[in-house]
């Protein structure tokens, strides 16, 4: 029982990485960058959700509007005033950009709410703690919301991307953005469309990762924001059941790794793991094998 | 002029400023602020650091995330051999320690390398880059977990057991404690000296020349017979021993050191160096490792804002830096000082052929 209960948490937190590496893997399936500062767009999201609850008195779900609303902003002014002079560029220096960027939104986190933890209020997810089994595993409400987020945000991505012209565009973007380019598809659109996806799904991942674990920092995002990225490496980067997949396992790994072998080895454990999975696939569990051209 | 005076030039320029420098600093020590002078032995660490992760980045071409991880291993690794010369054997002399110990680092660092490195290059691209990082973050977790300890001449080495006998060296989170504070500016230029003389001399080799190859070209470089692995390997483990003892010299700077100390940010930060003094350059490196590792105290009367003004100046270099509109204007200024001698060299400079990129050593 206490083996299930570690189970769930770990598809719990497993949930919320995978929502956060949605947002890397769309990112990189279709610009072709590492976009460092998502992590930092999580802590922004989180930020504004816990103000406009605490200082503004709104409730839950239009805190949780608004939070997507400034990060889908902010994904898109990032991307047009930072990445977008750079398209043409080497990806080293739209690396140190992203990475310049991270350092930005961390210091003006610092600046704007101070470096003193706030604790983010528990009012945010509604729903009460189940219990199975006459009390013998209980899962709590967060747990619940973070699992069937991810279900939902996942079953309306994927239609969104299969079904839509604009998922359609961006499909053709990251198969070949010249070609796409030529078939008078606006590449600079679809990139932009994708970072807002992407900041509006950091959004949600903050507010579900501060109702998980409700110290609320400058830092927060990123080292969520590296496992993310590791989960999406894990699981292919650029595919999007991938990253949902490698997020899981990332989270159950992590808990089930700090439970039975030791828990100050916890990351150890996950990046072992992630080692171990590319030397054996080396482009991720879903990964596409590239051949390469002579 | 040929290529092989360009070198010579090249590498006199960036031998005699840095000796300049050091000839300043130690000329000038009695009149620096006391902040000042503490910044002086780790912008010796952040060069050899820059100067030889460009060897991994801009020469072998592999972008690497964890190259604080060697440094943390040379940091340990040199503080334990040090306390253990210390308390095990009486061993007084400070200089002879702190040789000893940047030798242990970059030992420990270079075995570290080679286990690291047959896994890690087998991989490509960003795969390669996030499989570094969690090298790095591997290295750090464990670090947490080490405790070492001094009882009579003999060493001993815990792994999550903190009840160790003797004198306590290691402290797992805690880090080390106590450490006898022996690096000295001078061991830092040495140290400069020693990488600059190890990575200038390997580029301009017959090793060198095949590392840029599998850079340039990995499946020509394959097809002519080249043992890509094995060259790659030469640059990370060329590269780790350096950061290791460098990471030596770090650690025994400080009176406690923790292994949080040595997180993925100080990775990203050493990349920055490199990239900010461009991909490839040694000299570039060497600079910009000493602007940035100051450019936080300089900025120190904004305050508040220093570190947002540091992440700005970032982005604006690269944005200046890399977009067409600008580098054409950069293009046109450098123009201007070239034009006045073009006619004169414009034949010599027709067989030699500009590389692009600034990836000329």
């Amino acid at each position: 029982m206490i083996f299930l209960s570690n189970l769930v948490n770990g598809i719990s937190l497993g949930s919320i990485y995978a929502v956060i590496a949605l947002g890397y893997t769309m990112v990189y399936g279709i610009a072709k960058m590492l976009n460092f500062a998502h992590g930092d767009v999580i802590m922004v999201g989180a930020y504004v959700a816990f103000c406009a609850m605490q200082y503004w008195g709104l409730p839950p779900a239009a805190a949780l509007l608004i939070a997507m609303a400034v990060c889908t902003v902010l994904g898109i002014t990032i991307e047009s005033l930072a990445y977008r002079p750079l398209r043409q560029a080497a990806s080293l220096a739209v690396l140190i950009t992203a990475i310049g960027m991270s350092y930005l939104l961390q210091n003006l986190a610092l600046l704007i709410w101070g470096a003193n933890p706030k604790s983010f209020p528990s009012s945010m997810i509604v729903l009460p703690t189940l219990s199975l089994f006459g009390g013998g595993l209980t899962i709590s409400g967060v747990t619940l919301v973070a699992i069937l987020a991810n279900l939902l945000i996942m079953l309306v991505l994927t239609t969104f991307i299969n079904r839509t012209k604009m998922g359609k565009a961006m499909r053709c973007v990251s198969e070949d953005r010249g070609a796409a380019e030529l078939m008078g598809i606006n590449v600079n659109r679809t990139i932009s469309a994708t970072f807002a996806i992407g900041s509006a799904l950091a959004a949600i991942a903050g507010v579900l990762l501060c109702s998980a674990y409700p110290v609320l920092m400058p830092t927060t995002g990123s080292m969520p924001g590296i496992k993310a990225f590791t989960a999406a490496v894990f699981g292919g980067i650029g595919s999007i059941p991938g990253a949902m997949i490698g997020g899981i396992l990332l989270g159950v790994i992590e808990i089930l790794g700090k439970a039975y072998i030791s828990t100050e080895l916890g990351d150890a454990i996950v990046f072992a793991v992630l080692i171990i999975v590319l030397l054996f696939r080396p482009t991720g569990l879903l990964g596409r094998q590239v051949r390469e051209k002579v | 002029m040929n290529a092989k005076r360009k070198k010579l030039i090249y590498n006199s320029v960036t031998f005699g400023i840095v000796i300049l420098a050091y000839v300043l600093c130690s000329s000038l020590y009695g009149s620096m602020s006391r902040s000042l002078r503490g910044q002086l032995i780790p912008i010796c660490c952040w060069i050899v650091m820059a100067v030889s992760l460009n060897l991994v980045v801009g020469i072998s071409g592999e972008l690497s995330l964890g190259h604080a991880g060697f440094m943390s291993l040379g940091a340990f690794s040199g503080i334990v051999v040090s306390g253990w010369m210390l308390n095990g054997f009486q061993m007084e002399n400070e200089i002879l320690r702190l040789v000893i110990a940047m030798a242990a680092g970059g030992l420990v660092a270079g075995i570290f390398g080679v286990l690291i490195g047959i896994p890690v290059l087998r991989l490509r691209g960003d795969y390669l880059a996030i499989v570094t990082l969690a090298f790095g973050e591997i290295i750090r977790n464990v670090m947490n977990c080490v405790y070492a300890s001094v009882e009579g001449k003999r060493l001993v080495l815990g792994f999550l057991n903190p009840s160790l006998p003797g004198k306590l060296l290691l402290n797992g989170p805690n880090g080390a404690v106590s450490v006898g504070k022996i690096a000295t500016f001078g061991a830092g230029f040495i140290l400069i000296l020693v990488t600059l003389t190890v990575v200038l001399n390997l580029i301009n080799s017959r090793t060198g020349r095949a590392i840029m190859a599998t850079r340039d070209n990995r499946i020509a470089a394959e097809s002519v017979g080249i043992n890509v692995t094995k060259y790659k390997m030469i640059a990370f483990v060329t590269a780790a021993v350096l950061a290791g003892m460098a990471g030596a010299l770090y650690g025994l700077n400080y009176s406690t050191l923790i292994p949080g100390k040595f997180k993925f940010d100080q990775s990203i930060n050493v990349l920055v160096f490199v990239v900010l003094g461009g991909i490839g350059n040694t000299l570039g490196s060497v600079i910009s490792a000493t602007v940035l590792t100051m450019l936080p105290e300089l900025l120190r009367e904004f305050s508040d804002y220093r570190m947002l003004v540091y992440a700005l100046l970032l982005i604006a270099m690269m944005l200046i830096t890399n977009t067409p509109a600008s580098r054409a204007v950069l293009n046109n200024v450098k123009g201007m000082f070239r034009r006045r001698n073009l006619h004169q060299t414009v034949q010599a400079t027709q067989g030699t052929g500009k590389e692009k990129g600034g990836r000329q050593p």
